[in-house]
């Protein structure tokens, strides 16, 4: 495989944020930090939903709730074990003692938050798009509540605080690197293509012998894989986890995101959730000094109606931008190598 | 366990099932004429809470008053938010139609904070409203009574309405095939507009007994309700106004039912009840109690 423009284009952009890492990590304040920190989460919570939901036309708001899931499994593997004797008197032996590193425990978050998916998933995702959503909104009340009242375990409403800071932005990098490539890859994949007929006609895509149900769900679980991951990673960024963050204005900031960005597009939900959480970030100041409390929901609910009214698939619709794909396939005697005659797809 | 706690149990969840009903039946009436999850139509009560506020706190009028402000507002409201939001979009994907109304219950619910702020503010109705009265050995209160009462008379007059009047006919007409409806010279978008000044009208009514019920509002009100009418429209089959009523009546019952009979520790667990409620019925009935299987066409 020869390396095309497109390898260039995202070799220049993986150089570009490398540097700014780097940068960031040696020249930026704590809060600074936990700013960049946060948009590169978001951008990997939005290409995740964008792939699960884009793709496959379905409308899960459930991200909130794995990451939930992956920022309590992960903060109670990782918490020091000297404190969770008083913290968390309610741990069974053999996770009192454990204290692990950030990957290991990034991981178990993100394969909890995945069977909590399954779970879920399984009964809910072979009705209609508007049932998930609903039923998502369900399960982020339902473990809300679940966390608030197993206090001896995540100590409840009053927030699980002192969790170390092991989150650096090398990790949301390298992270939000993964989610892109799996995303990626699969997107351009024949999984991608069966999901993307799934959602254009579902009847037609089960006719050419696609397992809707099945599909489906592996995209949801996907999804629910990098919601855990990231709130793993939300987790020992900002070393305090609540439940009445993980709520439904959360799913609808991530809603926005993807639908700006084009809901199927990877690049397009990144870019929008960049953008999207370091504006916010710069308006909160203001919404304090001028006291108008809901300034920002409010900007944001605004844009996404006005973005559906006048520009329903977002900026980007379910594509990527044309630079960042394979060039299309050169024709007989376009280029300078000669090519081989009329030669049949080995596929 | 006497027999007459249980009857004081059954009594609040009828309570509570009416005020789930009247959300639910204009919830699924909006579903079932232009098929879209309204998630802002809890808002749409919380407003009409505020309304009833207003009319009866600030400006000091008699009952009669708010509950005619009330229903104006919700009507109004309603309408608004179809013909800004929902009508330039009738021919998008359903989808659309639901992150649209999930965008406009942000901005209610944050208008709400930005113009009222989030404080909770208390919400007294009249004090002949708050007394005690009984009924066949249940304690209520007049509210109570008032709420089951006035339920059963705003769902009659919704069957006279849907049965026996034109715009009636129109809107199950457009129910049931909006094409052809609408070659049958029914104005689509009147009969879409009365459905969402309906079920807005119903929502706000509902907002004012639920408030009263609380004792205090907020503008992150509308939520809960908002979400349960859904669950109740489920379990009795989405799109169906019959089914709707049911199912608010049976999700208020099991929820009182769910508290009172289990031990109180199990009470924390009354939201997630529900929703698991929600799933397990979506999993064993996905058409509800009285809803129509969905046909699937190539």
């Amino acid at each position: 495989m020869s390396l095309g423009n497109h390898h260039l284009a995202w070799g220049a952009i993986a150089v570009t944020l490398a540097g700014f890492v780097w940068f960031a990590e040696a020249e930026l304040s704590g809060f600074g930090r936990t700013v960049v920190g946060f948009a590169g989460i978001y951008a990997m919570l939005a290409v995740s939903l964008s792939f699960s939901n884009g793709l496959t036309g379905l409308f899960s708001l459930g991200h909130p709730a794995f990451m939930l899931v992956g920022g309590y499994v992960s903060a109670i593997l990782t918490f020091p074990a000297s404190r969770k004797g008083f913290m968390l008197p309610a741990l069974p032996e053999w996770l009192a003692d454990v204290e692990w590193p950030l990957f290991p425990a990034t991981l178990a978050g993100a394969l909890a938050a995945t069977v909590v998916a399954l779970v879920a998933g399984f009964p809910v995702l072979r009705l209609r798009g508007h049932y998930l959503a609903v039923a998502t909104l369900g399960l982020i009340i339902i473990l809300r509540v679940v966390v608030n009242n197993a206090d001896g375990l995540t100590r409840g409403a009053l927030g699980l605080n002192g969790i170390p800071r092991h989150t650096d932005l090398w990790w949301v990098l390298g992270w939000l690197a993964v989610t892109l490539l799996v995303c990626w890859r699969l997107k351009h994949s024949s999984v991608g293509r069966s999901l993307m007929a799934v959602r254009e006609n579902e009847m037609a895509a089960a006719c050419m012998g696609v397992n809707r149900a099945r599909a489906r769900l592996a995209a949801f679980a996907l999804g629910a894989f990098f919601a855990g991951a990231a709130g793993a990673l939300w987790a020992h960024l900002l070393t305090n986890l609540t439940p009445g963050s993980f709520g439904i204005m959360l799913a609808f900031m991530l809603v926005v995101m993807v639908v700006i960005g084009g809901s199927g597009s990877l690049v397009g939900a990144a870019l929008a959730a960049i953008v999207i959480t370091l504006a916010a970030e710069f308006l909160r100041p203001l919404e304090q000094a001028l006291a108008v409390y809901g300034l920002v929901p409010i900007l944001v609910a605004v844009l996404l109606i006005a973005t559906l009214l006048l520009r329903p698939h977002g900026f980007f619709g379910s594509a990527e931008p044309r630079f960042l794909r394979p060039a299309a396939a050169p024709s007989p005697g376009a280029g300078d190598l000669p090519q081989p005659e009329a030669q049949e797809n080995p596929r | 366990m006497t027999g007459g706690y249980i009857l004081q149990q059954l009594v609040s969840g009828l309570v509570l099932g009416s005020v789930y009903a009247l959300i639910a039946v204009g919830f699924s009436m909006i579903y079932g004429i232009v098929r879209l999850i309204n998630f802002a139509h809890g808002d749409v009560l919380m407003v009409g809470a505020f309304a009833a506020f207003g009319v009866l706190t600030v400006l000091n009028l008699p009952l009669w008053a708010a509950l005619v402000a009330v229903l104006a507002v919700g009507a109004v409201l309603a309408m608004v938010i179809d013909l800004v939001a929902f009508r330039p979009q009738r021919s998008a994907p359903q989808v659309n139609g639901f992150i649209t109304s999930l965008g406009v219950s942000i901005l209610l619910q944050n208008l709400g904070v930005l113009l009222l702020t989030g404080q909770p503010r208390p919400f007294n109705l009249p004090d002949w409203l708050r007394a005690n009265i009984d009924v066949l050995g249940a304690r209520m209160t007049v509210l109570e009574a008032v709420t089951v009462c006035l339920t059963v008379v705003i769902l009659l007059a919704l069957v006279a309405l849907v049965r026996g009047t034109r715009m009636g006919v129109a809107m199950r007409a457009a129910a049931e095939n909006p094409m052809a409806a609408q070659l049958m010279g029914i104005r689509l978008n009147r009969a879409i507009a009365t459905a969402f000044a309906t079920g807005g009208a119903l929502a706000a009514i509902a907002g004012v007994l639920w408030a009263g019920r609380a004792g205090q509002i907020d503008p992150l009100m509308g939520l809960v309700p908002g979400l349960k009418a859904f669950v109740a429209a489920v379990i009795g089959g989405v799109g169906s106004l019959a089914g709707a009523v049911m199912g608010g009546y049976v999700l208020g019952l099991a929820e009182v039912l769910f508290v009172g009979l289990l031990p109180p520790e199990y009470g924390a667990y009354r939201d997630a009840f529900v929703f698991g409620l929600l799933i397990l019925i979506l999993l064993v009935l996905p058409n509800g109690l009285l809803g129509r299987a969905a046909e699937e066409r190539a």
